[in-house]
């Protein structure tokens, strides 16, 4: 037997698509091995929930690469942290006087996506205040106006109505814009900076500020409308379609072939049962089940898994197993294993099952994308896991926030991508495979 | 084999042999598939029905829009509490008993499959057609024929083309045509959907030529050759999206099949008698590989049956797929249980067919039935 197999995969490197196939199968799982460790699950899980941990990314900014590529200079993130060398205190009665300076240079042509402040007070009772105001390259000075800081702050400078009013543009384009271009404002290279006058009524109050210039486009992925980086969803994506795919695959066709060798075996009423079982369940549509299943009870990816499986026992295969069977209930060595009294399970087992495994392998290989894209077709419907980041919940958050309309092609593509080239690496081998062990196709 | 001596018999006998076998089989799995759809359908109002949970879910739901509903009217604004809780209560009875929910479900669902079978699918508790009718029946009806235009043209369209551009690639095989479809046959792998969001993004977006879902234009042109035109327009990027998702496996698959069997000895034979390549196409080739061909065609249909939801759904097409998605939004179970009955009832439709198409095709299908 292990000739058998040895013989076959020497005979599969004569495949170039075979060679490819595998290459992709050994990309992604390499890919998922690497982000398992890279982010542990319990990680993945809580970056993808979103918040907090997203606050210094960019809202749908695009992959770097892609605006490179199209020869662009749209700016990345910066974040500007309070340096405690650059701070200049001042102690009087009963508490400090603190000028922050947050200077960063520009040089994108493009103008940022947002600006924010964040704001971090540590103070026993009185409230610290805070005047805020922006330096230009040309030394022009513009006033932010003051506020109590109540802890941690944010300062959303973009979303200043006033300031905007002022500059009759939106902050983040006015306060980087050159003076006097009206409509067509042009971005003001150079070094700006944010200049914070803080008073803190207290002794030993702290204040601490970063300021966060949002980029245009970020990573290697870009990021989502919560802000969230792609690439989480994008690395997570790959263990969890591999692995979706592999278990249902291995799920449906174990439990089919031994049902199906087990009618085989024992033939009768037994038989009987499993071939009028396989007919209802060919009737019975497994999508809309699915679809109901995921919209009244649970969306866990595990659920779906379970009623894949649970649906998939007495699929269509059985009957196809069971003619490759049929003729291997005779078979002599069969014959001479009940003998020598090998027991129904042994037989079944060991002397049936194993005879049909390599003209399943090419099946099998191609079953997997086609889970996987099970998945993503649920995640699509929006019926996707509700923690885990896949491929899917990325493609519908982009369909949910019209990504196309507003060509944020990357959102959409990028998931796509990975789902493809899954898709053609099983399938790639699986037909290669195909060949190999179905020796009637191999002189063609 | 009994057959052997009808080969002898004079051939109106053998006819009447063949027919009367033929209703017998028909018979037979027409009522074989009957208790099928029985059982199937029961198990999915089984499932719809979710232990129960579904149940208590509408509960609330029927709590929460009655209650609504009286604090609203202005009629009972003065009544005291107690009272209006009475009245609440009162009315929430009424709309469980309208809706059965006092009834145990092991009566409700016996009753909703008996209905079910004789496609008495009963009155929808939210949804209604888009001519205002509550019947569940007249809803499905409604969307039938959206799902039925666009999956029939997709379906047709691919057995047709792969066939002859199988039969086409069979005969010279290992042409660099022959080769690139082999190459691209594992494209398949993604489904129709897939395709449809790329041909969304190219065809909608980035060359907006075509439009990106729905199945006629708003408002509906007037005059009949203008509205097929838009319906025409809607619908070529759901075909093509399905055509791109089936048709190189398809005549991948067939080639082999053709490729096989062309290498029998009875092709050889033919050949050698020099008859011409047509004919040898038509008796020798096509002919003892219709069955096969017919199965591959029934099981994409079955397969196309259920990729309809996701497919109707990207490209917003009014059809059953998009209705059941709607329902299970609603969690309006007649609607639900009606489309999966309906579905049930077309997969069942398809394999019938098939069989008797077997049958026709296959004379060893009905000798074995009848034995």
């Amino acid at each position: 037997m292990s000739g058998r197999w040895a013989q076959g995969l020497a005979q599969l490197r004569r495949y170039p698509s075979a060679v490819v196939g595998m290459g992709l199968i050994a990309l992604l799982v390499a890919l998922s091995i690497y982000t398992v460790f890279a982010i542990p699950y319990s990680q993945a899980l809580d970056l993808w929930r979103g918040g907090e941990a997203w606050r210094m990314h960019p809202v749908n900014a695009r992959p770097v690469w892609v605006d490179r590529l199209a020869g662009g200079d749209l700016p990345r993130t910066q974040v500007i942290a309070s340096d405690p060398s650059l701070v200049v205190s001042e102690a009087f009665e009963g508490g400090r006087q603190k000028r922050i300076e947050l200077a960063f240079d520009y040089d994108s042509s493009a103008f940022p996506s947002e600006l924010n402040l964040f704001l971090d007070a540590r103070f026993a009772e009185r409230e610290p205040f805070v005047r805020m105001s922006w330096h230009t390259p040309d030394g022009r000075e513009i006033h932010l106006g003051g506020r109590r800081i109540t802890g941690k702050d944010r300062v959303s400078i973009s979303q200043d109505w006033n300031l905007e009013r002022r500059l009759g543009l939106v902050p983040h384009v006015g306060l980087l814009a050159e003076p006097g271009n009206g409509e067509s404002p042009v971005v003001h290279q150079g070094r700006h900076a944010l200049v914070l006058d803080a008073v803190l009524f207290e002794e030993d109050a702290e204040l601490d500020a970063s300021l966060a210039v949002y980029g245009r486009v970020h990573g290697l992925a870009g990021t989502d409308h919560q802000r969230r980086d792609l690439m989480v969803a994008l690395m997570w994506g790959t263990p969890i379609a591999l692995a979706f795919g592999l278990l249902a695959a291995v799920g449906t066709t174990i439990t089919t072939l031994v049902i199906a060798a087990t009618g085989v075996w024992f033939g009768g009423w037994v038989d009987a049962t499993i071939q009028r079982l396989t007919e209802v369940n060919i009737i019975l549509p497994l999508l809309p089940i699915l679809v109901m299943v995921g919209t009244l009870y649970s969306t866990s990816i595990w659920v779906m898994l379970g009623v894949v499986i649970a649906l998939g026992i007495f699929s269509a295969g059985i009957k196809m197993y069971r003619a490759m069977l049929l003729p291997i209930r005779e078979a002599p060595y069969v014959e001479a294993a009940r003998a020598y009294g090998a027991g129904h399970a042994r037989i079944i087992l060991r002397y049936m099952i194993p005879r049909i495994l390599p003209v399943l392998i090419p099946t099998f290989v191609t079953l997997i994308p086609t889970f996987v894209f099970l998945e993503a077709s649920l995640a699509l419907l929006g019926l996707g896991d509700p923690v885990l980041p896949t491929w899917g919940k990325v493609m519908n958050d982009a369909q949910a926030q019209s990504a196309l309309y507003h060509g944020f092609y990357y959102w959409v593509l990028a998931p796509a991508a990975l789902l493809m080239l899954t898709g053609l690496g099983f399938a790639m081998l699986g037909f290669a495979l195909d060949r190999v062990f179905n020796p009637r196709l191999r002189n063609l | 084999m009994h057959g052997v001596t009808g080969a002898t018999s004079p051939v109106p006998r053998g006819l009447w042999r063949d027919i009367r076998s033929m209703l017998v089989f028909s018979a037979k799995r027409l009522l074989a598939l009957f208790l099928t759809v029985l059982v199937g359908v029961y198990l999915t109002i089984y499932i719809a029905n979710m232990g129960g949970q579904v149940d208590e879910l509408r509960l609330v739901q029927i709590r929460g829009t009655v209650g609504e509903e009286v604090r609203a009217d202005p009629a009972f604004f003065d009544l005291p509490a107690a009272e209006r809780n009475a009245l609440i209560e009162e009315r929430v009875q009424l709309e469980v008993e309208r809706l059965r929910l006092d009834q145990p479900f092991l009566l409700r669902s016996v009753d909703y499959l008996q209905q079910a079978i004789r496609l008495d699918l009963g009155r929808a508790e939210q949804m209604h057609s888009d001519s205002g009718s509550r019947q569940v029946y007249d809803i499905i009806v409604e969307r039938l024929p959206a799902t039925l235009l666009l999956f029939g043209t997709a379906n047709l369209l691919v057995f047709f083309v792969s066939v002859f551009v199988a039969l086409a690639l069979s005969r010279r095989y290992g042409s660099p045509l022959d080769r690139a479809v082999i190459a691209l046959a594992p494209s398949s792998a993604a489904p129709a959907w897939f395709y449809g969001i790329f041909l969304i993004l190219i065809f909608a977006f980035l060359v907006p030529m075509l439009p990106a879902g729905g199945m006629v234009q708003v408002p509906p042109p007037e005059g009949s050759l203008a509205y097929a035109a838009s319906v025409l327009r809607h619908m070529a990027l759901p075909v093509l999206a399905m055509f791109l998702g089936s048709i190189f496996i398809s005549i991948y698959s067939w080639r082999t099949f053709f490729l096989i069997h062309s290498s029998e000895d009875y092709v050889e034979m033919a050949r050698v008698k020099g008859l011409s390549s047509g004919l040898i196409q038509r008796r020798y080739i096509l002919r003892p590989t219709l069955s096969p061909i017919i199965t591959s065609f029934a099981l994409m249909l079955i397969g196309l049956w259920s990729g309809a939801i996701i497919l109707e759904q990207v490209f917003n097409w009014p059809g059953l797929g998009t209705l059941l998605f709607q329902a299970i939004g609603h969690r309006d179970t007649p609607v639900i249980i009606g489309s999966v009955v309906i579905f049930a009832y077309l997969l069942a439709i398809t394999v019938f067919l098939l069989d008797i198409l077997y049958a026709v095709l296959d004379p060893r299908v009905r000798m074995e039935a009848n034995r």
